[in-house]
């Protein structure tokens, strides 16, 4: 409680938390609310928002109900963001870790590959994985996590280089734990934190690259995407702006929940540590 | 001068690996896809079997895996990027037709968040704390939270639809005959929009950079020295708290270069301009794999080169940089 209380101390990790909780609650109730398949038509094509209670936000060039896309993107969003950010946290922390921990060759074939990896640009690696492996939501997942894996592999490695000098490092290393052993038992869990803290960045840089494929047509297209439903709004841009404004703010208030929500968490442990 | 080499030298040398990394993973990734370019030439032409396996023999797609890297890697040594299937034209012919306009968007893009963005920071880093400082970091935080791509048709239904102030798309306006002067303006009018969608995503980065690094300096003791001196607080403001909050951003400039080119994917295919990025899209929407292989692979070549410059500018701006290792 106490913890919460220091998280919720400043306007801007209220409004984060809230944005957050709004979302997840959209997307928990998807189903229940708007059950049945969203991409199904639901009335008359390009009705206008509050025309028609059943259909408040109205409907899309195909007659199908903006507000239950609105919902049912949620979804993919959050569960896209969240997922590919634990792929590219987890393969990060393990590179690091096995650079940092193993030193010498090792270290510098993985670094080498983690310096490529940084060269190309990520969306374009992204969208040349999705292309190629043809688009599905674990695709999507795997090559948002492929291009933002980097971030974290160097600080964890950095982290990891300081904790290997550790005296519990030492010490597993006389009651002989085999090497990989500490590297993951002793030395990983240490070198979390700072890795940890780049996650509210890394999943909303993984909610704004999966919009951005989905806008491109390279989403997963069983799913409803607001990236999607913006490039589908694209096609009446003149004559109805709404169908693409609207997801876009979603959007956008969905990342800087992230933002805000994660930098309330960064500052509320930040206050703790110079407490103790 | 010596500095500038010592840094060059250390940095080709990196680069080589880097790049030979680069070339063997798009390689492997590439040989990952369902089908190869003669299955999307046949697609579009039509064709017999006998002309699908001498079209496999003449693009040398029939060799073993080993030999194609091979192959492909002595290609790149000669600066043959290959065949593109959707133009029937040597890739790299393509690629440089399009890498100046993607070139002169990224750079006003560049100039555009990095020159409002730390103008903007040091007005906000002035006074930390202040209300306009937390006025511009919430901003700049909403505006990062933008997509770009979202931002770009925002842009296009308030200037190019409504106002009709600027057109909706392209580089210039088609079959104008304009030259000299007045195509160049044309074609600035043209790249307005797109260069703002493009910039101001960005601009936040620069922004809160410059504000975190001076809301550092003014606890330093050299601005403690220099308000103690009774200087101007303007002067101390931009000549001591600003200036060394200013190098960190220069850093920030060469790691931003490949997420420009990334970003500069779907402004591009927004807008309708014909660079580097349309044609990363065209080339996945006609599978041609070895020419998105060869935008890969050129992109990341001007990232190294982006960030050898930025190396360089950085050991002009701040003699400490390489400065031991050129002395030992």
């Amino acid at each position: 409680m106490k913890r919460l209380r220091r998280f919720l101390h400043t306007p801007e990790a209220i409004a984060g938390a809230f944005i957050l909780a709004l979302l997840l609650v959209m997307a928990l109730t998807a189903p229940l609310f708007f059950p049945g398949d969203p991409q199904a038509i639901a009335g008359p094509a390009l009705l206008p928002p509050f025309q028609d209670w059943s259909l408040p936000l109205g409907t899309d060039r195909l007659g199908r109900d903006v507000l239950a896309e609105l919902f049912h993107g949620a979804r993919t969003s959050l569960a896209v963001g969240l997922a590919a950010a634990a792929a590219a946290l987890l393969i990060g922390a393990v590179v690091g870790t096995l650079a940092g921990f193993a030193g010498g060759l090792v270290d510098e074939a993985l670094m080498r590959i983690t310096d490529a990896f940084q060269t190309v640009p990520s969306f374009l690696l992204a969208l040349a994985f999705v292309s190629i492996i043809g688009p599905s939501l674990g695709v999507v997942v795997a090559a948002i996590a492929l291009s933002a894996w980097t971030g974290p592999a160097r600080v964890a490695r950095a982290e990891v280089l300081s904790i290997r000098e550790r005296d519990c490092v030492a010490g597993a290393r006389v009651i002989g734990m085999h090497p990989l052993e500490i590297a993951f038992r002793e030395v990983l869990p240490n070198a979390l934190p700072p890795v940890l803290a780049l996650s509210s960045v890394i999943v909303a840089a993984a909610i704004l690259t999966e919009a951005a494929l989905s806008f491109l047509g390279l989403g997963d297209p069983n799913r409803v995407t607001w990236g999607g439903m913006i490039a589908e709004g694209r096609a009446v841009l003149r004559t109805a702006p709404l169908l693409s404004i609207v997801p876009g703010v979603a959007l956008m208030l969905t990342v800087l929940g992230v933002y805000l929500a994660g930098e309330g968490v960064v500052e509320s442990t930040a206050v703790r540590r110079s407490l103790s | 001068m010596t500095r500038a080499l010592t840094i060059l030298r250390r940095r080709l040398v990196g680069s080589v690996f880097v790049l030979l990394i680069v070339v063997i993973g798009s390689f492997l990734l590439l040989e990952a896809a369902p089908g190869d370019a003669v299955d999307a030439y046949i697609v579009s032409t039509g064709g017999d079997a006998g002309m699908i396996e001498l079209l496999r023999h003449r693009w040398g797609l029939d060799q073993s895996e080993l030999t194609r890297l091979a192959n492909y890697l002595w290609a790149l040594l000669h600066l043959d990027l290959g065949q593109s299937v959707t133009f029937s034209r040597p890739i790299r012919d393509v690629i440089l037709e399009r890498l100046p306009t993607t070139l002169i968007l990224m750079g006003s893009a560049t100039a555009l968040s990095f020159g409002l963005g730390s103008a903007l920071g040091i007005y906000a880093g002035a006074r930390p704390g202040s209300f306009r400082d937390r006025f511009l970091s919430i901003g700049s935080l909403a505006l990062y939270a933008v997509p770009g791509f979202w931002l770009g048709l925002v842009l296009i239904v308030v200037f190019a639809v409504d106002l009709r102030w600027l057109p909706i798309g392209g580089i210039e306006t088609i079959a104008s005959g304009k030259t000299g002067f007045s195509r160049a303006t044309d074609i600035a009018i043209h790249l307005v929009l797109p260069v703002s969608a493009l910039g101001f995503i960005y601009l936040a980065l620069y922004l809160r950079m410059m504000r975190a690094g001076m809301a550092e300096a003014w606890r330093q003791d050299f601005v403690l020295a220099a308000r103690a001196r009774g200087l101007p607080r303007r002067r101390v403001v931009l000549a001591h708290v600003a200036r060394n909050a200013l190098l960190p951003l220069v850093t920030m400039l060469g790691l931003q270069s490949a997420q420009m080119l990334g970003g500069s994917v779907v402004i591009e295919s927004v807008f309708a301009v014909p660079g580097l990025g349309r044609l990363a899209q065209e080339a996945v929407a006609g599978r041609d794999t070895p020419l998105l292989l060869g935008i890969i692979l050129i992109s990341a070549v001007l990232v190294i080169l982006i960030n050898l410059l930025v190396d360089l500018a950085y050991a002009v701006l701040d003699p400490r940089v390489g400065a031991g290792e050129a002395s030992a």
